[in-house]
């Protein structure tokens, strides 16, 4: 069979693609081994947030979220402006308040008294935070059917890339103008080469408590924890979804590729939410899981061409929900010959070539 | 002295933390319910039985087994987890005067007055014949006993009980003076009403509901015990695919209990009770191939139709699906607290979608039980 | 008899009883569905989550598998 762009992966990423390459009028085919929207794009918080690790990664996140707001999405994506509140425990995570609040237009400094006013549950003593109220979150399984409702999936999985396209699982042979790979951390099965590692997370979802959080709320120690490259790391971080349940996360962890619970692990990481919400520990948990993301050794995702007409987006760890736009409008500009929103050159992968 | 670790209280766990008991071993029982007996006996243990409440086994009730990693330890683990019944979604099942037929039972055996109500017990199997008698004994007006079987199975298997005279006497007894009905069900429940198949519409004060009985295979399938088609998979000594791991109780009574004390006995003593084990286990057979499930059952939601209760997604939205995992992301379906245990069974008849794959918390829990698990 | 508080009704209760089978003598409603529809239990077993009430200030409890104690605040949202 034969389309324009083969798409391997119906995740957030893939389906982001397949959703800009159509509205330009190309003929796009998706294949998915298992369901859309059901890997790390599940996995995940479906945090839209803005991101400064990096001028690279600000610059993606912030672009990113432009274009989550300018999406017209259904109810079902159940997306709310709730705002990031980033939380400072003390005086040293203040002094990064300021530098955030800096670089994130309509950030609003809060100190310890507007911390409380904005969220009641978290425990006294906290030196203040930073709320960025154009953050979002949304439910990413529906946002990524929603986003290929107009696009054929196909539920196999890519056997081998060919020099004109590729071999599928269920042995059909597929002539693509283009291929690319959005399959997150299945993407180095077909290629081996590029750094992709899974970085394990486990998250738990209470029952449904409205009104009990307010904001999407993250430790500014997630920054020490989370990205930094330590083996095993936790970090507070919780988010209400719009049915009152409580997202409560987070945990990173390389070098462990089994989906099973890890115990342990997941006990400390809810110390820790307890630790910033003396109250949770009432709340009755009803789901944990875990997922992997798709990391890269600098943090940023992998934009663009690895081979003749084979190009790339994966690579996204836990910013993929987010990002997943900006990366399909880097992609469709490249593909147009425009001139992009930001500059593509920090997301190639022949960075690490 | 070994130890033995038996979860769940009711007739298999009982006996087999008796068995366990008698061959030396240090017993303690675990039950997730206010009170001994499972949701069969629930605290009023038949005197016959009182044997298997042996002094010697620690015994803690109201002890919620959420994970595995919140087990004690111990040299061998017997799984007793029992049953659970299986509702099938037609329109008004979700009206509170519609209950389970052993969900009814167990609110008249907690404190529901039931006296001089009117009830209509529906679904399939024996046991909707054992709750019948039981609320007409605590003085309910039981109008009708609907089985959806066809008559002529129910009446060949009534024929063949005559090989197992005390089988028939105790099911004649149980129908003793009871309305029972065959190739009949509920097309739908309106308030303080039903309208069954064959019969019309008939006003009550409840409607007592059972399509049979689905195994609790959460636990065993969280300790990696082998689960196909729903049932935990054993061997003769009621040994599951894990070493040290025992699964006791799928199905009746007299089969739970042989099937504990086979789990809690020594080797030599088990193997005298396995013929007793088989010929119940076929027994069990038998009634599954009598109270079949008919087609017509999947015809009976309409699109409106709750499917999921805890998140409210009606049929419609969760036919078009691929599978468990697509309806579950995409419609909430199964997603809320009672982590699809209700309508997972139902899915299961209705779309011939396979139970999905558990992880712990196996029950909603407190936050807090869970701030000290260790591997 | 056990005296426990539904929705600020006073009810006295033998003891054993359930909390699920105290609110079913004075309702047949336990709680309001997510889309508003009323509820009460189903399973009787502690499986269906459809008792669940508000015990003590604790919302989400399982009304079936606890038994009355004396002073109970037990409220319902429907």
């Amino acid at each position: 069979m034969t389309t324009d762009v083969l798409i391997a992966g119906a995740g957030i990423v893939g389906a982001a693609i397949a959703a800009a390459f159509r509205e330009e009028g190309g003929k796009c085919l998706v294949v998915e081994p298992h369901t859309v929207g059901g890997g790390a794009t599940a996995a995940g918080m479906g945090h839209v947030v803005v991101m400064d690790d990096s001028p690279a990664q600000l610059a993606l996140t912030e672009y990113s979220r432009r274009l989550w707001d300018a999406l017209p999405v259904p109810p079902s994506v159940e997306r709310e402006h709730r705002g990031t509140l980033w939380v400072a425990a003390d005086a040293e995570e203040m002094a990064e308040v300021a530098r955030k609040h800096a670089l994130f237009p309509a950030s609003e400094i809060l100190d310890e008294r507007a911390l409380y006013e904005a969220e009641p549950e978290l425990r006294p003593g906290l030196a203040g935070g930073l709320l960025v109220p154009g953050d979002s979150v949304v439910y990413a399984p529906t946002a990524a059917s929603w986003l290929l409702r107009l696009t054929p999936v196909r539920y196999t999985a890519i056997e081998s890339l060919t020099p004109d396209g590729a071999l599928l699982a269920d042995g059909t042979q597929v002539s693509a103008g283009l291929t690319i790979l959005a399959c997150g951390t299945g993407i180095t099965r077909l290629l081996p080469e590029l750094p992709i590692k899974p970085r394990k997370g486990h998250l738990a979802i209470t029952d449904r408590y409205p009104g009990f959080l307010r904001h999407q709320l993250v430790e500014l120690g997630y920054l020490k924890s989370a990205h930094g490259h330590s083996n095993e790391s936790v970090a507070f971080n919780v988010q209400p979804r719009s049915t009152g349940q409580i997202l409560i996360g987070s945990s990173r962890q390389y070098g462990d590729e089994s989906p099973d619970i890890r115990p342990e692990l997941l006990s400390r990481m809810l110390r820790r939410a307890v630790e910033y919400m003396p109250r949770l520990v009432d709340l009755q948990v009803i789901r944990t899981w875990t997922g992997f993301r798709a990391a890269t050794p600098d943090s940023l995702p992998l934009i663009g061409p690895v081979r003749d007409r084979v190009w790339v987006a994966a690579g996204h760890e836990g910013l993929g929900i987010t990002t997943s736009l900006g990366s399909a409008a880097l992609l469709l500009d490249r593909l147009l010959g425009d001139t992009p929103a930001i500059p593509p050159e920090p997301y190639l992968p022949e960075r690490f070539a | 002295m070994p130890s033995t670790l038996v979860i769940g209280g009711g007739p298999a766990g009982l006996a087999a933390a008796w068995a366990a008991v008698q061959t030396g071993d240090t017993v303690t029982l675990l039950d997730d319910n206010p009170a001994l007996g499972g949701q069969i006996w629930r605290g009023e243990i038949p005197s016959r039985y009182r044997r298997f409440l042996d002094p010697r086994v620690t015994v803690r009730t109201g002890v919620q087994i959420h994970s595995a990693a919140q087990l004690p330890s111990a040299d061998r683990i017997i799984l007793a987890t029992g049953t659970r019944e299986r509702f099938l979604p037609f329109p008004g099942w979700t009206l509170p005067h519609v209950l389970g037929a052993g969900g009814l039972q167990a609110m008249v055996k907690s404190g529901l007055p039931i006296a001089g109500k009117r009830v209509v017990v529906a679904g399939s199997g024996p046991l909707l014949l054992a709750v019948a008698a039981y609320l007409r004994k605590r003085g309910a007006k039981v109008l009708l006993v609907a089985e959806q079987a066809p008559y002529a199975r129910v009446a060949a298997f009534t024929r063949s009980l005559w090989r197992q005279p005390g089988k028939l006497l105790q099911a004649a007894q149980l129908g003793l003076g009871l309305r029972y009905r065959t190739d009949s069900w509920p097309l739908r429940a309106a308030p303080g009403s039903v309208t069954l198949q064959g019969h019309g519409v008939l006003p009550c004060d409840y409607l007592a509901c059972g399509f049979g009985l689905v195994t609790n295979t959460e636990l065993p399938e969280l300790l990696g015990c082998k689960v196909e088609s729903g049932a935990v998979i054993t061997d003769s000594k009621q040994r599951t695919t894990v070493p040290h791991i025992y699964f006791a109780g799928a199905g009746s009574v007299d089969r739970s209990i042989l099937e504990g004390q086979i789990a809690g006995f020594d080797l030599e003593r088990a193997r005298a009770l396995y013929p007793a084990r088989d010929a119940a286990v076929r027994f069990d057979r038998l009634l599954d191939e009598t109270f079949q499930l008919r087609s017509e059952l999947n015809t009976l939601a309409t699109p409106e139709t709750i499917i999921c209760r805890c998140e409210d997604v009606p049929f419609s939205a969760v036919w078009q699906q691929r599978d468990w995992r697509s309806a579950k992301l995409q419609t909430r379906c199964g997603m809320g607290p009672c982590q699809g245990r209700i309508c997972g069974p139902a899915l299961e008849h209705l779309c011939g979608w396979p139970a999905a794959s558990v992880r712990p918390p196996i029950f909603p829990t407190r936050l807090e039980n869970l701030l000290d698990l260790r591997e | 008899m056990i005296a426990v508080l539904i929705n600020g009704r006073r009810i006295d209760v033998e003891p054993g009883t359930t909390v699920a089978a105290a609110v079913m003598r004075l309702q047949a409603g336990f709680r309001r569905s997510v889309t508003g529809e009323l509820r009460g239990p189903l399973c009787g077993m502690g499986i269906c989550m459809e008792c669940r009430v508000t015990l003590n200030g604790r919302p989400h409890e399982r009304s079936c598998q606890l038994l009355c104690a004396p002073g109970m605040e037990i409220s319902t949202d429907a």
